[in-house]
């Protein structure tokens, strides 16, 4: 009895030492594998964040830092945008003035859940462009809101809140301008519909938007200044 | 069983015991990325990696683990690396991962892996079972591959789109367009699509089979008749 009672207290000692040491083993590697890569995760998220800004404003149209040059979204705007968390907005400058902003909104009511976008607007108010970032839309009919599928997020380059006027803003099944694809009206509607409540979002708040983002570069410019005066 | 020899080995993962069309193992993910070659390409390579990876190191430790536990140790060392591999396409091919998403940490899950790493692995060389790691992922990828060349063909009317993902800038002028584009046959990316395709595939291969023993069969009886004949002369003769 008891040397059975040993027996497998030793048996339960052994292999218990054994699950310890491939935990420890296997916890090692991780970690390394961990640490050895992600400095390159870290970039390869800049630089796909980044690239997603540049489609809206290419380098060339810009020279600060997208990524970092930020404003907080205010909370009481968030619902418009239909953003369940606080986000940021990117302001886009070219020498020291500021030539517009990239926001994020989510269309809630696609055909499978929610569209996310994100949205260029010049600062007098004109879209700079559209992209979908993320959807879950039927492949073949919804999915063309994709600019790798169709041309038709493209559509929105250039107009503004009274280019077409604000009812006409929506498919053109329901009187709007913007086509609709075979077989898929709810897609393009619901992102029609956000990219309209970004447009009312920027005509209420682009002004304080714009008094925020020029005093704000202005304060960087005054900084430089101070920094290169120095000896 | 440990004196399969490579050849043997080869011919199980890739033809006769493949895991995708007879052992139809691992089918969620091979069903849900198979819409197009990259995805396809990138998902049966992440798993040969993982496979090759943990039949090795079954093999390596198959003397020093107890019987009690085993399995926690396998599911152990397949975890890790599948999360490992996760971190490397992470880090090398940011994109395709964000596309992959979650089907490369359900690698995990697929029970390919740890069914090799208990029937085979833990019972033959270190050698031989990564072989044959690396034989059966190959048979997977080589499956999954096709599925997505098919469904992209027909559903897209292009081939190799979007290979720069896995390739990079190199390959993003590899796409095939096969026709129109955008009049594809849209049953084909759908989920439906994928599991009519591979009902295909597996229909194709046990026809293949079927065929090939027919012919061996006859072959045999042909040789007995010709025996048997000369059997019957011989007789005469005599």
């Amino acid at each position: 009895m008891s040397s059975t009672n040993s027996g497998l207290g030793r048996s339960i000692g052994f292999n218990s030492l054994l699950l310890g040491v491939f935990a420890l083993v296997t916890s090692l590697l991780l970690a390394s594998t961990y640490l050895n890569t992600r400095d390159r995760i870290a970039e390869a998220e800049r630089l796909s964040a980044q690239s997603g800004l540049l489609e809206l404003y290419p380098a060339t149209s810009h020279d600060n830092d997208l990524l970092d040059d930020v404003l907080p979204i205010p909370d009481s705007y968030l619902k418009t945008l239909g953003l369940r968390q606080p986000a940021d907005i990117h302001i886009v400058r070219k020498a020291g003035e500021v030539i517009g902003f990239i926001l994020p909104a989510v269309a809630p009511d696609g055909y499978s859940g929610d569209i996310d976008l994100t949205i260029g607007i010049n600062a007098d108010g004109t879209l700079a462009g559209v992209r979908v970032t993320r959807h879950r839309e039927t492949p073949g009919l919804g999915d063309k809101i994709e600019l790798r599928k169709h041309p038709w997020i493209l559509s929105f380059d250039g107009l503004g809140l009274g280019n077409p006027p604000r009812d006409q803003w929506t498919v053109t099944k329901h009187g709007g301008i913007f086509d609709q694809f075979t077989g898929a009206t709810i897609t393009p509607r619901a992102v029609v519909h956000k990219v309209r409540d970004a447009l009312l979002f920027y005509s209420e708040y682009g002004d304080q938007l714009l008094t925020a983002a020029s005093g704000d570069g202005a304060a960087d410019d005054n900084l430089a200044r101070d920094e290169g005066e120095q000896p | 069983m440990s004196s399969l020899s490579y050849r043997e080995i080869a011919y199980n993962g890739l033809w006769r015991n493949n895991p995708a069309l007879v052992q139809i193992l691992g089918l969620c993910p091979l069903l849900a990325v198979s819409s197009n070659v990259a995805n396809a390409l990138g998902l049966g390579l992440a798993t040969m990696m993982v496979l090759t990876g943990s039949n090795l190191a079954v093999s390596l430790i198959r003397r020093q683990v107890s019987e009690a536990v085993r399995i926690p140790v396998f599911v152990m060392i397949i975890a890790t690396l599948t999360t490992c591999t996760e971190l490397l396409m992470k880090a090398y091919t940011y994109e395709l991962y964000q596309i992959l998403g979650i089907f490369i940490s359900l690698i995990v899950t697929n029970c390919v892996i740890l069914g090799r790493a208990e029937a085979f692995a833990s019972k033959n060389t270190a050698l031989s079972s990564a072989f044959d790691g690396l034989m059966m992922g190959m048979g997977f990828a080589l499956v999954l591959v096709v599925i997505g060349g098919i469904r992209e063909a027909l559903g897209n009317g292009t081939l190799f789109a979007d290979m720069d993902l896995l390739f990079g800038p190199l390959a993003s002028n590899w796409t095939l367009h096969l026709y129109g584009e955008g009049e594809g046959l849209l049953l084909a990316i759908l989920p439906p699509g994928a599991f009519i395709v591979v009902g295909f595939l597996i229909a194709l291969k046990n026809a293949i089979d079927s065929s090939l023993e027919q012919r061996k069969a006859r072959t045999e009886v042909g040789e007995k008749e010709r025996v048997s004949r000369r059997v019957r002369t011989t007789g005469v003769i005599n």
